[in-house]
């Protein structure tokens, strides 16, 4: 039982108290008193309004605020969500926090699923405490598949800046629909639901040891669903909340995201090597909708870094990466800076050597997933290059090309992966 | 006269065949622990080799550097090269212990000393190899935060990171042969302690602006790196 490890007693206590729900909201926070407040409202209102008469509990497992997190979500009272809408529920909303250790962040998505399974809840919630601009139908549409229509993994699609999240555009979303045949836009999702037997499968599965899945469990849950046969969904949210500029910092963000993606290719080669194209999964709204709005941009420190590592972190790059493609590398970085292009299919190969690489562990997995920075950001340079003026069908146009060459090149991964070149 | 002469010849000659019959059964018992010996080291070097490449040491000692270092000195792999130290020192300690039943005077003290000195070569060898590893990890770990932190030199301070490290172990690797201990001690703490020195001037005096914002980037609370145009990647 992974809940007799996970909870504490006094949570465990609390949650016995609860018995069993039918829906579960869970919400990971760390010194998020700021934007919590007006997310545990959204969310009250949420299950007030569209799950009325379904049993429900918020679950806010706390890394240790010192600002009075957990106090600020148990405080918020069912009341604060009734007069707006003239909300009635016929069940109790239980609102309980618990402080999951000082460990990795993962370790709050594991609480939350641990609890789920102890209160055997059917259709289950993931918001970000940083989501401010949540809406209350957020709710339904992440829980409705599951509760409604038994989809196992309901993830989200956005509004976005046709500049962000572009880890999440060249490399985590064409490479997880190139390996794993799913269409998923986000795989790495903030917010997200998920059914109670996925999440059961998942919090009992034997990875929690490992550091990936303690840091960043969120891929490594969406792969699980992918490869384990589960009912994917998407279901559009509304614009991202807008992210603080320098809060996301690279290296960590490629620990999280591609150290995640790397990291699942070995426990399910089987299933990736054997994979069919890839196939769109049921939607529900725009699978793509871009903000065109101008953005300042600094390209030529992204050039600089390009530039810096190419030069610098040669030995690094020799262990790691083919002599072809290497070279490629150092033609492209020798030239000026109006015909600097870091093309799509040497960018593949670039991210598919590296997941070799970390697969043969040719040094520490964290030195080949900091090597990559770099090389991303140069590839961002690139595509900043190319899509300055770009539209919104211009993007897409771009990322369906991306994604072509992940496909496409998928037997080259294959081959060297089985130890060829 | 002539009696006496072949009587001392063939009292010599007896004697010559009653020493060469006392020593033949200690030769013979010398070359049979040696060739036991080498059949023994023969097996234990192919072992070793086993499971070596079962460990993918070879592997271990190329993100160690190890590897890259044996290849610039035309030496085969680590593995390779291992097992055959394995062999050799196996095969020499028989051979000595074969000396040893010749009762040469003299050749019994070097051989326990040879004996004692073993472990200790031994650990001095593992002493090299983590010590590279060590040095290794960490001037590359250096190198790739410098890069993506985008600070002026990388290379050099990672090399400046490798060099510390390898100048310690060199100092530990002579103490445990107890080889110049007290020369490579006093040269050891004057060099680190003049690379430190000169880093502090550096970091103070040179890079004062660096260090400023450093310093208060690390201790003064609300004081962010500027980041205003970059992009979030997620």
């Amino acid at each position: 039982m992974a809940e007799e490890s996970v909870l504490r007693d006094d949570f465990l206590r609390q949650l016995i108290s609860v018995g069993e729900v039918d829906i579960l909201v869970g919400l990971a926070t760390h010194n998020n008193a700021k934007t919590v407040g007006p997310v545990v409202k959204a969310i009250q209102a949420g299950i007030l309004t569209y799950f009325p008469r379904e049993r429900a509990a918020i679950i806010n497992a706390d890394g240790g605020s010192r600002d009075g997190t957990p106090d600020l979500v148990t405080r918020v009272s069912i009341d604060d969500a009734r007069p707006a809408g003239n909300l009635r529920t016929l069940r109790t909303l239980h609102s309980i926090s618990t402080h999951y250790g000082n460990g990795p962040s993962g370790s709050a998505l594991r609480t939350i699923l641990a609890a789920a399974e102890l209160l055997r809840a059917k259709a289950c919630a993931v918001i970000s405490p940083e989501s401010v601009n949540i809406e209350p139908d957020w709710i339904s549409r992440l829980l409705r598949p599951i509760y409604n229509e038994n989809f196992d993994l309901v993830l989200p699609l956005y509004r976005r800046h046709k500049f962000e999240g572009l880890l999440m555009r060249n490399v985590i979303y064409p490479m997880t629909r190139s390996l794993y045949g799913c269409r998923i836009r986000e795989p790495y999702a903030t917010e997200f639901g998920f059914s109670g037997r996925l999440g059961s499968d998942f919090v009992n599965r034997d990875i929690w040891s490992h550091e990936m899945a303690r840091s960043g469990p969120e891929l490594p849950l969406t792969v699980a669903a992918m490869t384990g046969g589960y009912r994917l969904y998407q279901s559009f949210l509304g614009t991202k909340a807008p992210m603080d500029r320098g809060s996301n910092d690279l290296v960590p963000a490629l620990r999280h995201t591609v150290g995640a993606l790397f990291w699942s290719l070995q426990p399910n080669f089987a299933v990736w090597s054997a994979s069919p194209n890839s196939q769109p999964v049921p939607t529900v709204g725009p699978e793509s909708e871009v903000a065109l709005e101008p953005v300042r941009v600094n390209r030529k420190r992204l050039r600089d870094a390009f530039l810096t590592g190419v030069a610098e972190l040669d030995p690094v790059f020799r262990s790691i990466l083919s002599p072809s493609t290497l070279a490629e590398l150092q033609q492209i970085a020798g030239r000026s800076e109006d015909d600097f292009r870091y093309p799509a299919e040497l960018w593949v190969k670039t991210v598919y050597e590296f997941a070799v690489s970390y697969h043969k562990s040719v040094m520490s997995r964290d030195h080949i997933i900091q090597a990559l920075a770099p090389l991303y950001r140069g590839r961002m340079f690139s595509f900043l290059a190319e899509n300055r003026n770009g539209s919104a069908e211009d993007i897409e146009h771009n990322i369906e090309t991306l994604c072509g060459e992940f496909e496409r090149l998928r037997p080259y991964l294959l081959k060297m992966w089985n130890g060829g070149e | 006269m002539r009696d006496m002469i072949v009587s001392e010849l063939t009292q010599a000659m007896q004697e010559l065949a009653r020493g060469f019959a006392h020593f033949l059964p200690r030769l013979i018992v010398m070359l049979i622990i040696a060739f036991v010996g080498w059949v023994i080291a023969y097996i234990l070097k192919v072992v070793l080799r086993a499971i070596l490449r079962l460990a993918q040491f070879d592997k271990l000692s190329e993100s160690a550097g190890a590897a890259h270092l044996l290849t610039q000195a035309a030496l085969p792999s680590s593995t390779e090269l291992l097992s055959r130290f394995g062999f050799w020192v196996a095969w020499l300690g028989f051979l000595l212990l074969g000396v040893s039943v010749l009762g040469i005077a003299g050749l019994q003290e070097h051989i326990s000393n040879f004996f004692l000195f073993l472990p200790r070569l031994f650990v001095a060898l593992v002493i090299v190899f983590f010590g590279l590893l060590a040095a290794s990890f960490f001037s590359r770990a250096a190198l790739l935060a410098a890069v993506n932190a985008n600070l002026p030199s990388p290379r050099l301070l990672s090399l400046s990171i490798r060099t510390i490290i390898i100048v310690f172990v060199l100092s530990m690797v002579f103490e445990e042969l107890g080889v110049g201990e007290q020369t490579m001690l006093v040269t050891f703490g004057t060099a680190f302690g003049a690379v430190m020195l000169g880093f502090a001037i550096a970091f103070g005096l040179g890079g004062q602006r660096l260090a400023q914002r450093f310093l208060e980037r690390r201790f003064l609370p609300g004081t962010k790196e500027e980041k205003e145009d970059e992009l979030p990647p997620l």
